[in-house]
């Protein structure tokens, strides 16, 4: 069985486009072939815009006949979390009350793709608001993991990372505002990266944590990642919190490999919990970046005990104010039956939103509680700092940090749906990144018993995007897997 | 009967006129078509995010360095959270425990011409919320069957200027809004329309043993569109809460709702009802950190500031207290009058034209809805006075020049050649002006000869009316007594 057009990266596509080998409808129409083939199974759209993709692809091949130069992500198809703003598209967040929702602006980070002749495939399925690890918490029900259709394919960006690893799109947007982008794509054997907070815009991200909202990529290669960071990356004027740095050009230093690089295994995650296949094949990895010249040592995050609890406090905290606005007054779900404004207020959140939403809501509201703040928010903040403080050691003597991205490999749907903890614990090792504001890239570093992909977790300081990029990149070639999911064996 | 002691404080809320909204870059401007100056921003759509003003920062520091506040190394903009349908996010941006300007204080001059020194506690920067309409058949609020929403002033910048409960008395509270406001208007930030809503008030009021320190039960009065209704409301309130307390009923902490039209406050809500904010950090917008440097730019860049300008206007240019105060109270005025003044016109006289006679033109135009761009400028002010000063004008024919520069914006010297107002001093002249009134006047020559001195008044203003107002008034009556004594 050889790929389609849609199974390479976006690296291989460009090169074609560019030499003239291939046309951009030719490959948006590979790409829309694979999500009618296989997305009635994989659920990873919620909404899909062949017409929109097909007219772009043939405006950029008539622009291309021009010979002006194009982006890398010209011609590319690729998938947005259905949680980042599309002008005139629906974005849903995976939730009823915003079912028929039609943003009237664009997210930046989408308007920075599209300008550079990105094409959009559609809109991709993920937990409500973003809140959830396995992606069952959509209101419009579960993406499976194209690697076993029983199987949940993480979340909350379970819909672009279950779209890029069945080749339905090149690549793909998500947010991570816990490990949303990262775990997923470590249970769908795909690359995700969390940038930096405030190196991508958030303006256009539909608000879960404000403080802790990224928005990351989803690709099937190191490289392609680089690709898209370099085309979203950079200040933006709407979005206060964005930095005002220059954006590198993160191709340069890619093939530089790990030679004197100072990698810090995390001594933390490797205890209890962790799936002895995700532990070996996290220590394995790391036993090939030493072979390739990295100097590898042990790293302590002491302060990684207390992340669950900070960020179950902040981030509900932050999401019961961001999600106020959704009250049927401007726009969305409207209830019937309402006796006045405030009553009707009510009973559009009550309908409109699902359990796991209420149930942050409920916690968030509490927490900020006249009272209750110092002994909750107050503390978590703190907390905060002392996690930052941890990274800061930990990076005076490392240039990265090792970790697993998840304890598990993908769990079955319906598995964990009861029990909350059991939920959010998937979240342990990815959280700490999202709480301290530092860069970290999700790769695969291999497959377990059943065949489910494992994965890997770099951790860099503050806009270290590069050498997390030259680490993983280093990672990934020496490895050489091949990941190919058996729900494309019979496309 | 135990003596009392009435406690006062203000907190007053003031709409910025910059440019554009706080968080957005939507115009800012009243009596625009409802909801046409909205964005995704100021209507809270999922995903758009807030980006202070610089403009409006750079005004309330100006405020609060006019307060002599500290302006904070390190301010944060915190979210109150509550649901109302016409705040689009169901929370307001504001500010909470670290505001922009922290104390300072606002010297007040009181009805008696002695001044007191109010202190302020805080001013901070917030946005302000939609304003809801409520369409009923019956046009009661709680009959309604729909309620309309204007976005237009959602995200306005606000200010908010709370100050230390120091006034003892409605007068003094009144006394301060007066001086607030006056402050406020001349460095030029807000509107300061409270009948537009530009700038509202609440006021927290109570009372207590004369001599006490301890603070009695304090109520919050809302809904004051007037300085005059904040007199009136505290006043009401002050007298429920003394026949309270004398008639041995206790007092509730709670907020109530002035009523203009009553002429009472009525309970809004309780204590126990009161609002449960939530206030957090907003996590969307950085601290703010202004540069020493740039702070004290903006003092530097500070207008003369009312008090000063009174002081200088009473003391070097000779005004009468009353006169500075109502000048210095209308910046329009204000800036009239300096100008004037620049022309080297006298400033008592000019003060009293544009004070009186302009003013009262003015408040007639906007009472007939006839208020035009101002016709009137220093040129006209200065040469009333000089022409008044060297006899060419009466004081009546001075107001007719007045008048008729104000409808045509003419100037003076042609205004008093086309109207022959050239007050008349010549004997010959205006003698057959007097002989022909005193010959329609028998009744009050009569009068006058038998001893009704007092006549003579009514006699000059007939003179006057005759001549057109151009006979000089002086003149007129020593003719008329020299011709009734014969
Ligand atoms: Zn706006």
């Amino acid at each position: 069985m050889t790929d389609a057009l849609c199974d390479l990266t976006g690296g291989e596509l460009a090169t074609k486009i560019a030499g003239g080998e291939i046309s951009a409808t030719e490959v948006v129409e590979s790409s829309l072939e694979r999500i009618e083939a296989v997305d009635d199974e994989i659920h990873a759209f919620l909404t899909r815009t062949p017409e929109v993709a097909l007219e772009r692809a043939a405006e950029l091949d008539a622009h291309r006949g021009t010979g002006a130069p194009q982006h890398a992500v010209a011609g590319i198809p690729l998938a947005l979390k259905d949680v980042l703003a599309t002008m005139g598209i629906r974005t849903t967040c995976g939730s009823l009350i915003l079912e028929n929702y039609l943003p009237p602006y664009e997210s930046t980070a989408w308007a920075r793709l599209s300008g550079h002749g990105g094409v959009l495939a559609g809109k991709t399925n993920c937990d409500e608001f973003a809140m959830g690890s396995s992606n069952e918490n959509s209101a419009y029900g579960p993406v499976r993991n194209p690697w076993d259709l029983e199987r949940v394919p993480g979340g909350s960006s379970g819909g672009s990372a279950a779209a890029v690893a069945a080749g339905e799109v090149v690549w793909a947007l998500g947010t991570d505002t816990g490990g949303s982008v990262r775990q997923p794509a470590s249970l769908c054997g795909v690359v995700g990266l969390k940038p930096t907070y405030g190196l991508v815009s958030r303006y256009g991200l539909i608000a879960f944590a404000s403080s802790l909202d990224t928005v990351g990529t989803l690709t099937r290669s190191v490289r392609d990642a680089a690709v898209m960071l370099g085309a979203i990356a950079g200040k933006d004027h709407r979005d206060a919190t964005s930095l005002d740095e220059d954006v590198p050009d993160y191709l340069a230093g890619l093939e530089g490999g790990v030679d004197g690089l100072r990698v810090g295994v995390v001594a933390e995650a490797f205890g209890e919990g962790v799936e002895p296949a995700v532990r070996d094949s996290v220590r394995a990895s790391v036993d090939r970046l030493a072979d390739l010249g990295a100097s590898v040592g042990e790293a302590t995050l002491p302060h990684a005990e207390y992340t669950l609890s900070a960020y179950y406090l902040i981030a509900p905290s932050e999401a019961s104010s961001n999600l106020a606005r959704y009250d049927g007054v401007r726009y969305g779900f409207r209830a019937e039956g309402g006796t006045d404004s405030i009553d009707m207020m009510f009973r559009t959140r009550g309908e409109g939103f699902g359990p796991e939403v209420k149930r942050r809501i409920m916690l968030g509201t509490y927490a900020l509680s006249a009272g209750y703040y110092d002994a909750y928010y107050g503390q978590a903040q703190k907390v905060r700092t002392l996690i930052i403080r941890d990274y800061e050691k930990a990076f005076a003597d490392f240039d990265v940090l090792v970790s697993p991205t998840s304890p598990t490999t993908a769990f079955r749907l319906g598995e964990k749906v009861d029990d909350p903890m059991a939920m959010y614990l998937n979240d342990i090792f990815t959280i700490p990144a999202n709480l301290a504001g530092v860069p970290a890239i999700s790769v695969p570093c291999g497959l377990d018993d059943a065949s489910l992909p494992i994965g890997l977790q770099l951790t860099a300081p503050v806009l270290g995007e590069q050498v997390l990029f030259r680490a993983a990149h280093a990672l990934e070639r020496d490895l050489g897997l091949v990941l190919r999911p058996p729900v494309l064996a019979g496309v | 009967m135990a003596e009392w002691e009435t406690v006062i404080g203000l907190e007053c809320h003031v709409e910025l006129n910059t440019r554009t909204k706080m968080f957005c870059a939507c115009h800012n401007e009243f009596g625009a078509e409802p909801n046409t100056l909205t964005c995704p921003v100021c209507l809270g759509h999922p995903g758009s995010l807030p980006v202070p003003n610089r403009e409006a920062i750079t005004r309330i520091v100006k405020v609060g360095v006019a307060l002599g506040s500290e302006i904070a190394p390190h301010s944060l903009f915190h979210r109150k959270n509550y649901f109302y349908p016409d705040m689009p996010k169901n929370y307001q941006i504001s500010q909470y425990d670290l505001p922009v300007c922290v104390g300072g204080h606002l010297d007040v001059e009181l009805p008696d011409g002695s001044t007191k020194r109010v202190g302020i506690t805080r001013v901070h920067m917030e946005e302000d919320t939609g304003k809801t309409s409520h369409g009923s058949a019956s046009g009661r609020i709680h009959e309604a069957e729909s309620a309309l929403i204007d976005y237009n002033r959602a995200g306005v910048p606000l200010v908010e200027c709370v100050s230390e409960p120091d006034m003892r008395a409605p007068e003094e509270a009144a006394a301060y809004l007066r001086e607030l406001r006056g402050l406020l208007d001349s460095l030029e930030v807000s509107d300061v329309r409270m009948e537009e809503g530009s700038l509202r008030c609440d006021a927290n009021v109570s009372v207590r043993a004369a001599g006490t320190d301890a603070l009695g039960v304090k109520v919050e009065i809302k809904n004051m569109n007037s300085v005059r209704s904040l007199e009136r409301a505290l006043t009401f309130e002050v007298d429920r809460q003394l026949a309270a307390l004398e008639a041995g009923e206790p007092l509730v902490q709670e907020t109530r709702h002035w009523d203009e039209d009553s002429g009472t406050t009525k309970t809004m809500r309780s204590k126990e009802e009161a609002f449960d904010y939530r206030y957090f950090p907003e996590p969307d917008i950085p601290a703010l950190e202004p540069e020493e440097a740039w702070i004290e730019e903006i003092r530097r860049g500070l207008p003369e500031l009312p008090r000063a300008r009174r002081t200088r206007y009473a003391e070097e240019l000779g005004l009468k207290a009353e006169v500075a105060r109502v000048l210095v109270a209308d910046r329009a005025a204000t800036s009239l009058f300096e100008e004037t003044v620049a022309l080297g016109a006298e400033p008592a006289p000019s003060a009293n034209w544009i004070t009186q006679d302009l003013a009262g033109l003015r408040k007639e135009a906007v009472v007939a809805d006839a208020a035009a761009e101002p016709t009137v400028g220093p040129r006209h002010i200065a040469d009333l006075v000089a022409l008044v000063a060297d006899g060419t004008l009466s004081g009546a024919g001075a107001k007719r020049a007045l008048e008729e520069a104000f409808r045509s914006g003419a100037a003076i010297a042609d205004i008093v050649e086309n109207r022959g107002l050239r007050q008349v001093s010549d004997a010959g002249e205006l003698g057959a002006v007097v002989d022909r009134v005193l010959a329609e006047n028998e009744d009050a020559a009569e009068k006058f000869r038998a001893g009704n001195e007092s006549v003579i008044g009514f006699l000059v203003g007939q003179v006057m009316k005759a001549s057109g107002g151009s006979a000089n008034p002086t003149l007129a009556q020593e003719l008329l007594r020299e011709r009734l004594s014969r």
